[in-house]
């Protein structure tokens, strides 16, 4: 018994090990050709690092032939603080009256918003375009984060969770002392979700960092591009020649994704975790 | 309805009001002009022209509605499995008495929050056919068996796979959701399986999968709906890829949309769509009715 458990714990190991070399693989490969001169990125026999460390083809891709780096970052950061902001208080004020308040029709319209989940966007898409486009909307940012005012399904769904394990003596206490529902959303709710909150600041950021299709219809010009599609695009410029810069480009555009998750690692993996066990 | 029920009513309504609204304007507007727009003819600069359901007939004889129809049910019918497997593998693994399982949780981890357009461009690289560091690595092992490696961006027989190879790279998000579940399950069970003389395949069966079922179910859900959506990838590797063999549903509908300006046509595309999922979820929901076990809740 004892052999065979050390046996399956070396096999363990093994696994784990080899599996996670190969994960990790290709972020190696992709700073390895990020910092290599581009003949090298050219040979047939593939070089695992070349000496000395082209650290300039990071300065060369921040402000590239169609690919202005600053400026898509810019354009991102303005869309993703806009976004979280709408999410996180939207959705927390929205799932107060999914949570603390009782009322008829309120299970009928949160499992409402749970189905509205498994609409796929390309349903959507089309009549907002045609709606954005009325208001004159196309070429801005706002049909990106102007919905995020009014809250987001899964937001909701979570925090929603979150704030019906508050227990409710926690919250008596304020009503008999006359504070008004919003003075304890404001001022005991939100302090105590705050993990909670963090998780779908983060998910939000993400999306919309990561959001291709929705810029790509309503950003055409060039100095709106986010660097989701300013990535694309000088890809579709140079892809298959300057693997190095490209390269480059890919890493700018992971690291900060990279530097918050290892920032906030905790919540997010209970965050992710919470999502799949709730659901 | 008592006064205290009303005053809760109004209540409860002030604080879901940004959200119907929302949901008015932004999913169920958008969900019926849609229905609207798919009975019409309709490039988004005149008003739509009613043809009734013209624009579902024009599907049927479309060859690239079936071309694009196939790839995507192709690509979701390998990947989802596939990568619900290999998730739940690395979850498993895992979950063994393990040091360091914090720090391997993240390396599996920290490619699913590639952003899709990098994860694209640098999967390009990997399988480029002159200097990839893939094919570089197969040569060694197939040139001596008297064959070559695949050509992974030109050859319509690898492109797919090349996107589900790919594909099982993100599977971190379902790892940290299945290990989480995994070390849900509670330890007196297994150890009364054991006492009850159960191996380790027994106890996976009878113990483990009923109650990570809730778990697989999630995933399996979220897959579909994911899957079956598939466009940044595709759309940045390839475009529609060597005879269209990466030419996918989203993407289709998109050129539908906003190249050729067929707003109605992509509608009809769309709404085939929104079915399909509907129904599948719908058959995912029957199934696990009857096979997963809520805890002591339901």
């Amino acid at each position: 018994m004892r052999a065979r458990n050390k046996a399956q714990i070396a096999l363990t190991y093994f696994l784990l090990i080899s599996l996670g070399l190969v994960f990790v693989f290709p972020f190696f490969w992709m700073i390895s050709t990020a910092l290599k001169p581009i003949e090298k990125t050219m040979s047939i026999t593939p070089h695992l690092l070349v000496l000395p460390l082209q650290f300039k083809n990071f300065w060369k891709c921040l402000n590239y032939e169609n690919f202005t780096f600053t400026v898509y970052a810019r354009n991102t950061l303005y869309l993703c603080f806009l976004s979280v902001a709408g999410i996180v208080l939207s959705s927390s004020y929205v799932a107060y009256g999914f949570s603390r308040v009782r009322w008829k029709g309120r299970d009928a319209l949160f499992l409402m918003t749970l189905s509205t989940m498994m609409i796929p966007f390309p349903v959507l898409m089309i009549p907002l375009y045609s709606l954005f486009r009325r208001y004159g909307w196309v070429g801005s940012f706002k049909p990106l984060w102007v919905p995020c005012f009014f809250g987001g399904a899964f937001s909701i769904f979570l925090l929603t969770q979150f704030f019906k394990t508050i227990p409710h003596e926690l919250t008596e206490a304020a009503y008999v002392d006359g504070a008004g529902d919003f003075r304890i959303y404001w001022q005991i709710i939100l302090p105590l979700a705050k993990p909670a909150l963090l998780v779908v600041a983060l998910f939000q950021f993400m999306g919309t960092w990561n959001d291709f299709l929705g810029p790509l219809i309503y950003l055409p010009d060039q100095s709106t591009f986010t660097l989701a599609v300013g990535l694309q695009f000088f890809q579709s410029q140079h892809g298959g020649t300057e693997w190095n810069l490209l390269m480059a480009a890919s890493t700018l555009v992971i690291l900060p994704v990279m530097i918050l998750f290892f920032l906030t690692q905790k919540s997010f993996v209970e965050g992710i975790a919470l999502t799949g066990l709730k659901g | 309805m008592t006064r205290g029920e009303r005053q809760n009513l109004i209540k409860g309504l002030r604080f879901t009001f940004p959200w119907i609204l929302g949901l008015l304007l932004f999913v169920l507007y958008p969900v019926l002009a849609s229905l609207y727009y798919s009975l019409t003819n309709f490039n988004v600069f005149l008003k739509p022209v009613f043809i009734g359901l013209e624009n579902y007939k024009n599907l049927f004889e479309d060859t690239l509605f079936w071309t694009t129809t196939s790839n995507t049910l192709f690509y979701a019918i390998i990947a989802l499995p596939l990568s619900m497997v290999c998730a739940l593998g690395i979850a498993i693994l895992l979950n063994q008495p393990v040091k360091m399982r914090s720090v391997f949780r993240t390396i599996f981890f920290l490619p699913s929050l590639v952003p899709l357009v990098a994860l694209a461009i640098l999967w390009l690289w990997i399988f480029n056919g002159q200097y990839g560091i893939l094919n570089f690595a197969l040569r060694k092992i197939l040139l001596p068996l008297g064959l070559d490696a695949p050509n992974w961006i030109g050859d319509p027989r690898f492109t797919k796979p090349a996107l589900i190879l790919m594909g099982l790279w993100g599977v971190g998000g379902s790892v940290v959701i299945y290990l989480a579940a995994l070390q849900d399950v509670p330890a007196h069970l297994y150890e009364a399986a054991e006492i009850d003389g159960a191996g380790a395949l027994v106890k996976f069966r009878h113990v483990t999968l009923p109650l990570i079922s809730p778990v697989i179910y999630f995933n399996f859900v979220m897959g579909i709906i994911g899957t079956l959506q598939i466009f940044a990838v595709p759309y940045v590797m390839f475009q529609r890829g060597p005879a269209n063999s990466t030419y996918f549903y989203s993407m289709y509908i998109y050129d539908n949309a906003f190249k050729y300006l067929k707003m109605g046509y992509a509608s009809a595309l769309a709404w085939i769509m929104f079915l399909l999922i509907f129904l599948l979820t719908l058959v995912a929901t029957r199934i696990s009715r009857s096979r997963i076990y809520y805890g002591g809740e339901q």
